[in-house]
């Protein structure tokens, strides 16, 4: 290589990402730090923000049991929703990866079609589903005899939790497929062949080597529940706060902008916690897995 | 490899019908003749459709969706597709976290960002303004064009590069004639997922949204706050349709099983 040359395959690669690269540092790096720094700031009902530094609004945070209470509920509902996806989601993309061809892509796009269709219709679908004490939902779990009485669903957990995991289901299945996909058939074969019943081989067979896309999958589905804002609002309601639905009050009812962005930050900086922590576990856990 | 039992599969055909009733049930309501919710809805109307002409806002809010979506996945290929082509061809220090960087939109709850943007755009006097939803939403949607670009680029035959080149082919020519026009699917691919996720996306813009600016997905929940009646039934089965139709042409131009399993890898051409 020439010593232009050679050069050039030096300055190339940062003249192109130059401009993305100014773009995230100018737009999307410095607006993350100024709403770590506004966290720090003061505010007044009638004096608004008042750029100084101080610990008010964490201090609020942290003594106030209103916020532990609220930034609990919101990681129960991320946990039950993952749980329930990763009960419902891990078979099903069992079920599917021993389809026929044909059949297999067909209900793939069936299921995580829905990825791509609006959080706010899908939610919404569930709002009609739900609605009420005679809801569709209600009327025919009680004919099928599953319940006497009908439950509640909108405004409460249950509710978040189930159009949740709906609108989560396509990660979890996508992130077990993907794992089922380096799953070699002939280790079932060869457990069959040596007198292995379905039950030992799911056990022994097919869910130690299907656990890695089960926990990934986990992963996204409790930062994305976490943190998820359009469900928690419709089926919520305005009582069942969580903390994305809570930070959008302070921002746009109450205007206390400084509390907002510390409950925002304190999400951010949990989700990420959770999500590099689980992260080293897997990977060290399941270390012959990615290799 | 052995079959699925009955028991899986009617595992499987209850799993399918969860998935789907929600969609199936908002497009149903979408075309009941009732002036209220019914379920199940007897008979066919259009009626609701008719209604979203007397809601403006409705149709304001759709124009911005559009015209937002198509805007800053635009604007975000044109940052994105150097910078694919800077980290598929060479390999240089801070290679790995640039990429890390041009992928993290994914990982902050986009709550995070609806607020730090929001903060920022005030502060710099652009709070509310249409130029500051492109600039969120090309941040957004930057990682989805990023990807797909990416794997084209990743995927290229670079010999065809050599030959343009050893025919005498310079920079902008060689872009512009062999290099674009070979990653050209993946391109239009990437401008289609991303334009789904502006489109779609609530959580963000709810915080910059004002109202003029604001987009369909912000004004139906804004509506649902207050009431759910079939009017915003049949504007999200509008809406579905639009999806739909990104979703067609991405299948045709890339093969929506790619996309959506996100293994564009080698093959991406």
């Amino acid at each position: 290589m020439s010593m232009a040359a050679e050069e050039r395959s030096v300055r190339a690669p940062w003249a192109l990402t130059a401009p993305a690269l100014m773009l995230f540092v100018g737009v999307l790096l410095i607006p993350l730090a100024m709403t770590v720094m506004l966290s720090f700031h003061d505010w007044g009902q009638y004096k608004g923000i008042e750029p100084v530094f101080i610990l008010k609004n964490w201090h609020e945070i942290a003594t106030d049991p209103y916020y532990a209470e609220m930034f609990w509920r919101t990681f129960r509902i991320a946990i039950l929703t993952t749980l329930l996806t990763a009960l419902l989601g891990a078979p099903e993309a069992y079920i599917l990866n021993r389809m026929d061809g044909r059949w297999k892509s067909f209900f793939l796009l069936v299921i995580l079609g829905p990825l791509l269709i609006s959080v706010v219709a899908r939610t919404l679908g569930w709002a009609l589903l739900f609605g009420g004490n005679n809801g569709l939902v209600n009327k025919l779990l009680m004919s099928l005899g599953v319940m006497r009485s009908p439950i509640p669903f909108m405004f409460t957990e249950t509710g978040m939790i189930i159009a949740l995991a709906h609108v989560m289901m396509p990660f979890m299945v996508l992130s077990v497929w993907a794992a089922l996909q380096r799953l070699d058939p002939q280790i079932e074969n060869a457990a069959m062949s040596l007198g292995a019943g379905p039950v030992t081989i799911i056990r022994r067979i097919i869910m130690p080597q299907i656990m890695p896309g089960v926990l990934s999958g986990a992963i996204i589905v409790f930062s994305l529940s976490a943190s998820a804002f359009a469900t928690p609002a419709i089926i919520g309601g305005r009582r069942l706060k969580v903390a994305a639905t809570l930070a959008y009050d302070e921002f746009l009812n109450t205007l206390n902008w400084p509390l907002g962005a510390a409950v925002a930050t304190l999400l951010l900086v949990a989700l990420v916690l959770i999500v590099v922590g689980s992260n080293a576990l897997i990977e060290r856990r399941y270390a012959e897995v990615f290799r | 490899m052995r079959r699925n039992g009955p028991l899986a599969l009617i595992f499987h055909t209850i799993f399918v019908i969860v998935m789907v009733a929600p969609i199936l049930v908002v497009c149903l309501v979408a075309f009941t003749p009732e002036g209220f919710l019914s379920l199940p809805t007897n008979g066919f109307s259009l009626r609701w459709f008719r209604a979203i002409a007397n809601y403006p806002e409705f149709i304001h809010a759709f124009w911005v969706s559009l015209g937002l979506g198509a805007l800053s996945s635009f604007v975000a290929l044109l940052f994105a597709v150097p910078a694919a082509l800077a980290i598929a061809r060479y390999r240089f220090r801070g290679r790995d976290a640039l990429a890390a960087l041009f992928l993290s939109p994914l990982m902050i709850p986009h709550v995070v960002l609806g607020i730090a943007f929001l903060r920022f755009f005030t502060s710099v006097g652009l709070g509310g303004s249409f130029a500051a939803l492109i600039i969120a939403h090309v941040i957004i949607v930057f990682p989805f064009a990023l990807r797909l670009t990416l794997a084209a680029a990743t995927g290229m035959d670079r010999t065809v590069e050599m030959a343009a080149v050893s025919l005498g082919a310079g920079g902008w020519t060689l872009f512009r004639r062999v290099t674009l026009p070979l990653i050209l699917p993946g391109v239009i691919s990437g401008w289609a997922l991303a334009f789904i996720q502006s489109f779609d996306d609530l959580t963000m813009t709810v915080f910059l949204a004002a109202p003029g600016t604001e987009t369909l997905p912000v004004r139906m929940f804004l509506y649902i706050q207050d009431n759910i009646d079939p009017l915003v039934t049949s504007v999200s089965a509008c809406v579905i349709a639009v999806t739909m139709t990104a979703l067609i042409l991405l299948d045709r131009f890339y093969g929506l099983d790619r996309v959506l399993a996100g293994k564009g890898g080698d093959t991406g051409r």
